[in-house]
């Protein structure tokens, strides 16, 4: 029998604002456990909650870039529970009036066919913190309590876990592009559980729901997800029944294993909460997130095909960042060639980045810059050889490329004059292969120039030394 | 007259012209607490050195001596409002050692305005009560009888002021706590409409509900205490950014003219003989000043004390939640979390408080959360438009505060549904959002205790009320009564 997956996802994104949803603490990562805190993030006796407008206003941004219907009334609802990494044993969220209502994210198969994945909901709400578990005790860090945190869930629309994959990838693409997160998985500020079932082709109603939990990496949900569709699949096909459950995912054994067995019927109790005014939403605040709509890579992908004469591949390279994106137009518009701007991002650029464990905005390389130094390359007043030492210097010392060429003598010698005195003295050196190119061997004419090339320590217009030198092997 | 003995008021004519300092009056003050407090218990916490040292403070600075509304007045504080450096216990086990790390808003103000903060006063645990017996601390005698409650719950902050052991004190009012209390000891309780104090600070018990207000001897105090309390807070969503009038301004304008409310349903069978007749007499009085009386009707009274008890106790058990041991206040080491949780709030919360926890968890349960909480809700609105519909008729309400007189220490503590009932006049205030004041108008026989008349009004129209309660108390004769202690 043939069996199908059933994916949906919930994604947790942590907004990149300021302060935190409900107070004014910094929502900085990596501080001192505890030192972004405040008697209302702390939820400390008496405190009140006052709402983080910019976070509503990046939902709202958020629920247009996916197509959603952005209420114009919206409430905050109290998620009760006890747990010791929520301050309050309540959870300020949304329940039966989120921001952003019904949605899609388009992915790319394989095939190069696109496929809507519908969004159920995006809502808003607080971030719990973060419990540490030491040898004897447990601590609770509640710097992460507060940050603005966006719920989107998928509707069960994806059937691989490519399919996962590829929304998740999109999704991520989406909310960099419009400023709304950094979605660095490693610092938690995108989170990801996921719902799978399997059925046999054909089959309308789903089967049992497994959810699977603790999966770091965008790849890593795509690991899960392949590993526990096999799982299912071959239980199926055994005759065995897949039961409803929370699993956990393993990333160093590729396994998932089971969390809890029994589906708690969780009681949240929720109830609107007193302490804020209902979200009520203008169509003047519409209107100026509409101003504020990004591109979507994938137009900014085509864009760049069209714009700059990029291939493909290169743009995609481009646009799957919006500030790497961002980098190379600025550089783009200050260069006669884009293309060649292209290439030193996408290679040298990115290198060097990875290299150097930074990232684009902290790259000592500037796009005024970089483009400087491709309109040197451009003019002939440095080979390209030779930009790449530039460039290394650069990269290190965070100098401009003029600069780092005056100051270390690499302009090209384009001078006819000097450069005869090196093909003179090249041609003097070699008899050799001077004999072998007039016996026809065309080839030893590279042997030479790259002598030349030497004679002149790189600086040397490797188009001129050619012509120079067939002139005199074929004059003398 | 002692010292201990005047208004604000008089206080502030005092301390301007520089007949007393701010030392002297917080000194008469303790003096006047180290005197009678023994007997009363209205206080739960006091640092003389400290208020002396805030007094000597304000004395140097010149602000007693210049027009700041509160310069040089010492003032107690409600257990449950948050004053930077104070205990907070909410008179509850589960906070026992708890200091507050801030200052509400309308302490802030209160500092701002030049006042010391002399104290904490007692209360029924997290406000929930009428009695005050409520008290992890012990219970507040009534200082005209000390074998009676004095109300609740801000039962100490009332006792307080009615036996001139405070100029004035704060409390909060979710479903009655100022005004009850205010009637029960004989001073005056404002409960301002909701939205018009900033609850930031305030330890909430029912969010939608609870509202701080002041108790003073008269009304001018309470119109001056408004006039300091009163106002936006960014930090409450709810605080409504509206200007505040200058009260005491309004206070003389008379009655004639006013048309004043009388709810059918308020004047009820079963009421108390003597409070019923005070009251009526009290309305006898108000229509010789001049003020017209109408015929109303409160049609969902009825309904006021089951939805106060399904909405606040659903709240309230979300708002008492972080009181698991986790980060502050008491706890009780158990085998792993939950076990801490269920031992922690075990042994820190009383009865009562657990009882409204358990009510407002199960009011807000899957499958019956309809049925409760969102019926309520309903209601409540209900409840809202009636009184809209009467103010479209008359400019204030008239009523009784409380259908009797402070009882008995003991009498209801077996009987949480009789307790609930003490409230029944004042309930429907907090459920409408509007505002009212309790203040005396008269005394029973024998024994001699003070009646209330709780004079309500539409929402932000703190004015009117003041105005008519001050009219009424200028006519009368039951402010200058003292209790014998």
């Amino acid at each position: 029998m043939q069996y199908e997956a059933v994916i949906g996802l919930e994604v947790h994104v942590q907004l990149k604002t300021k302060s935190k949803m409900f107070c004014g603490c910094a929502t900085e990562f990596g501080a001192e456990p505890n030192t972004h805190v405040c008697p209302v993030c702390l939820g400390y006796p008496g405190v009140l909650p006052v709402m983080n407008e910019d976070a509503v206003r990046k939902t709202i941004l958020t629920g247009l870039m996916i197509g959603s219907d952005v209420a114009r009334f919206s409430k905050w609802d109290r998620k009760n529970y006890f747990y010791p990494d929520m301050p309050k044993n309540y959870q300020i969220s949304q329940y039966d009036l989120p921001l952003c209502v019904r949605g899609a994210v388009e992915i790319k198969l394989e095939d190069g066919q696109t496929k809507k994945i519908g969004v159920t909901r995006a809502h808003l709400e607080e971030d719990v913190a973060k419990n540490l578990h030491f040898e004897t005790t447990s601590g609770v860090d509640f710097n992460r309590a507060g940050t603005p945190l966006m719920e989107i869930v998928s509707e069960p629309d994806m059937r691989t876990a490519e399919d996962a994959f590829a929304y998740l990838t999109a999704l991520k693409e989406i909310l960099i592009s419009g400023g709304i997160s950094d979605c660095d998985m490693e610092k938690g500020q995108l989170r990801c559980d996921s719902n799978v079932s399997v059925r046999p082709v054909g089959q309308k109603a789903f089967g049992e729901k497994v959810e699977i939990k603790n999966m770091n990496t965008i790849s890593g949900v795509r690991r899960a997800l392949a590993y526990e569709i096999e799982r299912q699949k071959a239980a199926l096909q055994k005759g065995e029944k897949v039961s409803q459950e929370t699993r956990r995912w393993d990333d160093a054994t590729g396994k998932t294993s089971v969390m809890r067995t029994k589906e708690y019927a969780h009681d949240y109790r929720y109830f609107p909460e007193p302490d804020l005014m209902p979200v009520v939403v203008s169509e003047d605040m519409i209107a100026e997130m509409r101003k504020l709509l990004p591109e979507l890579p994938e137009a900014k992908r085509q864009r760049f095909v069209k714009q700059y004469g990029l291939p493909e591949y290169d743009a995609g390279v481009l646009v799957a960042s919006a500030t790497l994106a961002a980098f190379y137009e600025r550089a783009a518009e200050r260069s006669k060639n884009p293309k060649a701007i292209s290439n030193w991002v996408t290679t040298e650029l990115l290198g060097k980045l990875a290299e150097a464990k930074k990232t684009i905005d902290e790259s000592p390389v500037k796009p005024e810059q970089l483009a400087e130094l491709v309109s040197l390359i451009e003019s002939g007043q440095i080979s390209g050889k030779i930009g790449k030492e530039v460039f290394a210097e650069m990269f290190g010392s965070g100098k401009g490329a003029s600069m780092v060429v005056k100051e270390k003598g690499m302009v090209q010698v384009s001078d006819a004059g000097s450069l005869e005195g090196f093909v003179e003295e090249a041609i003097a050196r070699n008899p050799k292969s001077v004999a072998d190119f007039r016996a026809g061997n065309e080839a030893a004419i590279n042997f030479l120039k790259g002598q030349v090339m030497k004679l002149s320590k790189g600086k040397a217009n490797p188009q001129l030394v050619g012509e120079i030198l067939l002139r005199k092997l074929e004059g003398g | 007259m002692s010292l201990h003995a005047l208004t604000i008021h008089e206080l502030r004519e005092k301390l301007r012209g520089g007949d007393v300092s701010a030392r002297e009056a917080t000194q008469a003050l303790l003096d006047r607490i180290q005197a009678v407090d023994g007997k009363l218990k209205a206080y739960l916490w006091l640092n003389a050195e400290d208020a002396l040292a805030q007094a000597d403070a304000i004395d140097r600075s010149g602000i007693a001596k210049n027009g700041k509304l509160l310069g040089g007045v010492p003032i107690a504080i409600k257990d449950v409002i948050n004053v930077d450096g104070q205990p907070c216990t909410c008179a509850s086990k589960i906070l026992k050692r708890h200091t507050s790390v801030y200052d509400a808003f309308v302490v802030q103000r209160l500092r701002e305005a030049g006042a010391i903060l002399l104290g904490r006063t007692n209360m029924d645990e997290f406000a929930m009560g009428s009695s005050t017996e409520n008290s992890s601390w012990g219970v507040t005698r009534n200082p005209w009888d000390l074998e009676r409650i004095p109300g609740g719950s801000s039962g100490g902050s009332a006792a307080a002021v009615a036996a001139d052991e405070a100029f004035a004190a704060l409390g909060s009012d979710t479903g009655g706590s100022i005004r009850q209390p205010a009637a029960l000891c004989g001073c005056v309780g404002l409960k301002p409409t909701y939205g018009r104090v900033s609850r930031y600070g305030l330890v909430a018990f029912a969010s939608s509900l609870d509202q701080i207000g002041p108790f003073t001897k008269d009304v001018a105090d309470s119109a001056l205490m408004l006039r300091v309390l009163a106002g936006h807070d960014r930090c409450d969503s709810t605080s409504v950014p509206q200007s505040v009038p200058d009260y005491t301004a309004t206070l003389g304008q008379g009655v004639k003219g006013l048309r004043i409310g009388l709810p059918k349903e308020y004047f009820i069978d079963g009421m108390d003989r003597e409070v019923d007749a005070a009251v009526r007499a009290a309305i006898k009085k108000l229509q010789d000043l001049g003020a017209e009386v109408v015929a109303i009707s409160l049609p969902h009274t009825d309904y006021a004390v089951a939805v106060y008890y399904l909405i606040a106790t659903a709240e309230a058990s979300a708002n008492l939640a972080r009181f698991d041991g986790v980060r502050y206040g008491a706890r009780v080491v158990g085998e792993d979390v939950i076990d801490m949780y269920g031992k922690t709030r075990g042994a820190g919360f009383g009865p009562e408080v657990k009882r409204r926890i358990i009510l407002g968890t199960y009011a807000l349960s899957a499958g019956y959360y309809d049925a409760y909480y969102l019926r309520a809700q309903k209601v409540r609105t209900l409840i809202r438009q009636d009184f809209e519909k009467a103010f479209e008729n008359c400019d204030v309400i008239v009523t009784p505060t409380s259908p009797e007189v402070a009882f008995r220490i003991g009498e209801k503590t077996d009987d949480p549904l009789k307790m609930y009932l003490s409230d029944i006049f004042t309930i429907s205030v907090n459920l409408a959002g509007i505002c009212g004041v309790s203040l005396p108008c008269g005394f029973t026989k024998s024994p001699r205790l003070p009646i209330g008349l709780q004079v309500l009004g539409k929402p932000f129209d703190e004015e009117t009320v003041l105005r008519v309660a001050h009219m009424y108390e200028q006519a009368t004769e039951w402010r200058k009564q003292r209790p014998s202690l």
